[in-house]
């Protein structure tokens, strides 16, 4: 028994001094060290663009990044003690997509103030807030507004002025939620669309199925729909389906995930947006790394490209 | 709350079985009634508000919409029957559906033999989870709640590791098209689920096994004296109640044609307001499967009434708050009255 015991504890201690000196070892080299704070891996958008930043790091192969990801996109508990223990690895640099705007300046505060290079990407943190504490930081990241506004410009371009239209809104609690919801009625309103309703899903499949479907029995002449991202048009071209109006009213969405490509070969979705995930964090990494050579500090809004999809575009 | 096995804190409150045997049917039909009551009046208001409610279009929307949370809440009856409680359900449905959606999507399969093998590979996975949960809770005594908490998170990680997060799509037309197909004027979901709810009801009040799991509820200690295999029992419960995620798997795939792996997320509240809220107590062995199939109508009319009329989203989600606790209350009350009056 007590053998075994010994043989177990030692094992673990091997395990341990395995795992962790190792990555320590590798900062001889003198090739920085970037830890990425990702939103939920859960999310197949946050897994491409991780998977995008591990391609990055083999291809370059002159920086060692650490990637750490969240179990859902709020958990911004977890991404402050992600942050902290990166100052505590003495990272060089810290790329950040914040799960929570304000809730992330104090940590981000605390990485800047130890002399880490930090860059905001994804979401932007609160211009308020980081006001408040004095930080001043660059946000490299997509115009959600611009994007939504590009999608929903193309419905109005097909639709013409005075067609009736619904939003499917993300989080409502959510900057991107907000920005995109912005978005598409700033195109309503440049091409005169009628906002007969607009309501949240929470991001989801089921619930914009169930909350469109009880939209469009209240509004059964509407011509229109734009919803804030693919996962949400899902659920409403099944929605549409099933009232055998499917292709008959035009959907919108946003983030172009690999499940909305046949419905706009099939015509059911007029337009997605890209953001090119996969590369975005990426280039955060790079601007980080950049700014963090030449000893310079990013200020302002970089933004990073995004692009409508339509059935002529696809790839 | 989940009953710990050694405890009968419930059984000073039980009838004694001379008392119940008879009234005890009639009981139920009034509790019964009282839900349906309430539902009705529920109906009645949102009619009086909105004309496009009542339209046969927008009730079969409402039974489309409520199919997946009845057969969620009919396993999720017996489980809390037996004084258990299963938390894992909302998960257990996305490992379901992508487990099998991985199956609906091998090649080499005729499209008839995907879909059945499919439904089968659903399904068992169900029975799997469900039998560790009940044999994990009744074996060594862990409260429900705390297995399941554990089997919520297995399941969802499962799902998360089998797809390595990434949605699964593009099924066969044959079993896309079940979702948005009707019977009768009814959707063919809702129709499954419906079938569910009859099996349920049989064996609740037709068979041995389902008084067995009343009294279990109301006292394990006697059923365990007389003779009966109480483990065999608790862990069937459970066992059912993964069989019936299963099958509300099946029918989230067919109506949204994804599986998703972080789909279901709060499955298991709404299965376990509609089972409340239909009556059923939560210390076990007081309820019944019609009122937890009403349970299910009554959360349902209210998401559908509450966008049809207008609602915001956040007063929608008070007010779908209120009238759980509001259902809960009124049942007390309910069964206040008859004590004095019986």
């Amino acid at each position: 028994m007590i053998a075994r015991r010994t043989v177990v504890k030692s094992l673990v201690a091997l395990a341990v001094v395995a795992a962790f000196p190792l990555s320590q070892t590798f900062a001889a080299d003198e090739k920085p060290k970037v830890g990425l704070v990702m939103k939920s891996l859960a999310n197949e958008f946050f897994k491409v663009m991780t998977e995008g930043a591990i391609a990055y790091e083999k291809k370059r192969g002159d920086f060692v990044l650490t990637a750490v990801g969240m179990k859902d996109e709020t958990d911004f508990d977890a991404q402050t003690l992600a942050v902290e223990s990166f100052i505590t690895q003495k990272k060089d640099v810290i790329v950040l997509a914040p799960a929570d705007s304000k809730a992330m300046v104090a940590p981000v505060l605390k990485a800047v103030k130890a002399g880490i290079t930090v860059i905001n990407f994804d979401v932007a943190l609160d211009e308020a807030a980081k006001k408040k504490a004095g930080l001043d930081l660059a946000f490299v990241g997509p115009d959600n507004r611009g994007g939504a506004k590009m999608a929903g410009d193309a419905l109005a371009k097909k639709l013409g002025p005075g067609a009736k239209v619904v939003i499917i809104e993300g989080n409502p609690g959510a900057d991107n939620g907000q920005q995109r919801k912005a978005g598409f009625m700033d195109a309503a309103k440049e091409g005169k669309l009628n906002v007969v309703a607009s309501r949240t899903a929470m991001w989801e499949t089921e619930e914009a199925n169930q909350v469109f479907t009880n939209i469009l029995t209240a509004n059964p002449d509407i011509k229109g729909v734009m919803a804030a991202n693919d996962s949400m048009a899902l659920g409403v071209v099944k929605a549409l389906d099933a009232a055998g109006q499917g292709g008959k009213i035009l959907v919108v969405g946003f983030d172009n995930i690999p499940a909305i490509r046949p419905l706009i070969k099939s015509g059911k979705v007029l337009a997605t947006v890209d953001q090119f995930g996969s590369e975005m964090a990426a280039n955060a990494i790079d601007l980080g790394i950049k700014a963090r050579k030449e000893g310079k500090s990013l200020k302002g809004w970089i933004k990073t490209p995004i692009e409508l999809v339509t059935a002529e575009n696809l790839k | 709350m989940p009953k710990q096995p050694s405890t009968d804190t419930t059984a000073p409150a039980t009838p004694t079985p001379t008392q119940s045997l008879l009234p005890k049917g009639l009981q139920q039909l009034v509790r019964d009634s009282g839900i349906a009551i309430a539902l009705l009046l529920l109906v009645i208001i949102f009619s009086a508000l909105s004309p496009l409610f009542l339209t046969p279009g927008n009730i079969s929307n409402i039974f489309t919409q409520i199919a997946i949370n009845v057969c969620l809440a009919v396993g999720m009856t017996f489980v809390i029957l037996i004084g258990g409680i299963d938390l894992s359900v909302g998960s257990l449905t996305a490992l379901c559906a992508v487990v099998a959606g991985t199956v609906l999507k091998l090649d080499g399969l005729s499209v008839g033999a995907a879909i059945l093998l499919a439904i089968l590979t659903s399904i068992a996975v169900g029975v799997v989870c469900g039998l560790i949960n009940g044999t994990i809770s009744s074996l060594w005594g862990v409260p429900s709640f705390i297995v399941t908490l554990g089997m919520l998170n297995i399941a969802r990680g499962g799902a998360l590791q089998w797809t390595d997060a990434r949605s699964i799509y593009e099924f066969p037309d044959a079993f896309n098209e079940f979702g948005t197909s009707s019977l009768f004027g009814m959707p063919a979901l809702f129709l499954v689920a419906l079938a569910l709810v009859i099996v349920a009801w049989i064996v609740l009040t037709r068979t041995v096994f389902g008084r067995l799991i009343y009294a279990i509820g109301n006292n394990e200690e006697a059923v365990r004296l007389a003779g009966h295999n109480l483990l065999a029992y608790k862990i069937l419960a459970f066992t059912i109640c993964g069989a019936s995620v299963g099958v509300a798997a099946v029918l989230y795939m067919t109506r949204l044609t994804v599986a998703s792996p972080i789909l279901g997320i709060g499955f298991e509240l709404n299965a376990i307001a509609a089972v409340i809220i239909g009556g059923t107590s939560l210390s076990g062995g007081r309820g019944s499967i019609i009122g937890t199939l009403l349970g299910a109508c009554i959360i349902g009319v209210l998401a559908n009434g509450l966008v049809l009329i207008g609602v915001g989203d956040f007063i929608r989600q008070m007010i779908t708050g209120g009238v759980i606790i509001l259902a809960v209350i009124l049942d007390t009350y309910r069964l206040r009255s008859m004590r004095r009056g019986g």
